[in-house]
């Protein structure tokens, strides 16, 4: 925004500090796990505390992975298999359906087209918690509990909604005269969508689909009821072996939690321009 | 559209298949389920109808009505002080000129973080003995005994609210913002020149102009308000002594610990419509908000 008001230096002073502030709210917590990650565990218990790191260490992680001797390891590498395997599976999946009927709502009036919308938008509202009762019944009665497949069905239901609204929105940004120009030269309309709208939409999908690996790899409170071994366990569940009944092992879950925060993280700065397109066009223009 | 009538309801067939196999054949299970005494120890109670004993015995039941109450006063609070900090934070980014997008980038860190993770971090932050927290008031010569912050009742409220508040206020910045990147210019001019002061622009072109954003924000939020039973769970999991449970942890221990799933659903079913209430509220909202701003498709 141009400068309609001319601020006082003090005021640009306060200004600057109070974003100052809010940053180091935002990021200082999870930089103080990162940290933890890193430190034995004698550091973070003792009193009085200790703010500099004194002996920087990977054995938290080498204990993760079962690569240290004083402790048995934890079956993390199998969790992040799982994880790896469930999200990725459930995301590609969840966007070649979903881009299908966004692209039908984009582009087709049909009769109950807006009540139809509405209900796969609802469908997203019920809370996972709450699903994960009757799922759990269900799963139980079939042979789901406890297997991928189980967690990739239930995450391909979560993210289908979420990418029909938004490949709904890249696809109406795209002129329709362009496949129908495309139709006109002799393109089928399959052929149209895959040699016009298709590259153009390339972008927003990957968003799309970046969103949905997130949910997926992300996601607990259905995790939790429905995976029970090793066989599905992801990693979000697995953070929860940390905890006993009475202790914590601070530094084993922080290193997790770095483990779990990196593809978050490296995903997030790629799509970050996106994101914020995607969330927006969807309600406005 | 020179297509046959059928193409659309095509594409959708598989999107459609999904969502009723794996939501709502599950809610026709739970909307069955709550009306009958099911335990998981006894899978015969499956078929056992009992009518509306498990709803009345809900609307009786004061653990229960402490949960709900205590689940919209929480998102009552989250949402409103989510909105304002979100909004100032986005106001005072949007007066910085120099490094504004590294700033924003900034603002998305807590949004790559899931709610466990949320969860463990202010759990290990708000340790009384060895968190972040009580250290820095220790030694800053503040506190002479540790703070239970998550061992009080009030305090653990306290703590969760913040936990809740760190975790999305962001989403609110960053929609904001974009939303005072896109502010026109003329209309702000064109006021200034007619003598308004800064407070009145605001109050009546900026606010009004952000208002479609603030209900997406808002919509988007109330589409997962029950990802904070992650962060509980592993913060405090609804205790101490029940203080801090909500309506999802409440309905995952009776469900799973005490094996009642007949009356877990039927909790499921009050916190599936409460999830809804919250949503078709914004939702609403954000459309007639669109149409005021001459901007509905």
């Amino acid at each position: 925004m141009s400068r309609l008001t001319i601020e006082k230096p003090w005021q640009r002073w306060l200004i600057r500090f109070g974003v100052f502030v809010a940053m180091a709210i935002l990021t200082i917590p999870g930089l103080w796990v990162v940290v933890t990650a890193f430190r034995p565990n004698i550091e973070v218990l003792a009193r009085p505390a200790v703010w500099i790191p004194q002996n920087p260490t990977l054995d938290n992680f080498a204990r993760l992975f079962g690569l240290s001797s004083e402790q048995q390891g934890l079956p993390v590498a199998q969790y992040f298999i799982n994880s790896l395997v469930i999200s990725v599976t459930s995301t590609l999946v969840a966007v070649a359906i979903g881009m299908a009927g966004g692209y039908a709502f984009a582009r087709f009036r049909f009769p109950g087209k807006g009540g139809l919308f509405l209900a796969f938008m609802l469908s997203r509202t019920v809370p996972g918690v709450a699903l994960s009762l009757p799922l759990f019944i269900i799963w139980a009665r079939i042979g789901l509990i406890d297997t991928s497949m189980g967690l990739i069905l239930v995450y391909l239901a979560v993210n289908v909604p979420f990418t029909i609204w938004l490949t709904d929105g890249f696809f109406r940004q795209i002129p329709v005269d362009l496949s129908e120009a495309a139709q006109i030269d002799g393109c089928t309309r399959w052929q149209a969508f895959w040699k016009v709208e298709f590259p153009l939409a390339r972008s927003g999908l990957a968003s799309a689909a970046i969103f949905a690996f997130l949910t997926s790899w992300n996601e607990y409170a259905l995790a939790s009821q429905l995976t029970r071994t090793t066989a599905s366990k992801t990693m979000p569940v697995g953070l929860m072996d940390f905890t006993a009944q009475f202790t914590v092992d601070w530094t084993g879950m922080s290193a997790m939690a770095v483990l779990i925060i990196i593809p978050a993280l490296v995903l997030t700065f790629v799509v970050q321009k996106h994101l914020i397109a995607g969330l927006t066009f969807g309600g406005v223009k | 559209m020179r297509s046959p009538a059928a193409t659309p309801y095509l594409l959708l067939l598989p999107a459609a298949l999904v969502i009723l196999s794996v939501v709502l054949l599950p809610l026709l299970v739970s909307f069955w389920t709550s009306f009958t005494n099911y335990n998981l120890t006894r899978p015969a109670t499956l078929f056992n109808f009992i009518g509306l004993r498990n709803y009345q015995r809900l609307m009786g039941n004061s653990d229960f009505w402490w949960a709900f109450g205590r689940t919209i006063i929480f998102i009552t609070i989250a949402l409103n002080l989510e909105m304002l900090l979100g909004l100032g934070l986005a106001l005072l980014v949007n007066k910085i000129t120099w490094g504004q997008r590294t700033l924003r980038t900034i603002m998305m860190f807590p949004m790559m973080f899931s709610p466990i993770l949320v969860g463990f971090q202010f759990k290990y932050l708000f340790n009384d003995s060895i968190g972040l927290v009580n250290n820095a008031l220790f030694d800053l010569g503040l506190i002479k005994q540790p703070i239970a912050w998550l061992v009080d009742g009030n305090l653990a409220n306290f703590s969760i609210i913040f936990a809740e508040i760190w975790m999305s206020t962001s989403i609110f910045a960053i929609l904001l913002l974009a939303g005072l990147m896109a502010l026109p210019k003329e209309p702000i001019e064109a006021a200034r020149v007619d003598g308004c002061n800064p407070w009145q622009v605001f109050r009546h072109i900026t606010l009004p102009f952000l208002m479609p954003f603030v209900y997406i924000a808002m919509t988007i939020r109330s589409l997962d308000v029950a990802r904070a039973y992650d962060m509980v769970r592993i913060m405090t999991n609804g205790g101490p002594a029940g203080r801090t449970e909500l309506i999802w942890t409440l309905m995952t221990r009776t469900g799973y610990q005490n094996s009642q799933m007949g009356m877990a659903n039927a909790m499921g079913y009050v916190s599936i419509i409460l999830s809804i209430v919250f949503t078709f509220y914004f939702y609403r909202k954000l459309v007639s908000a669109r149409t005021f701003m001459g901007g509905a498709q």
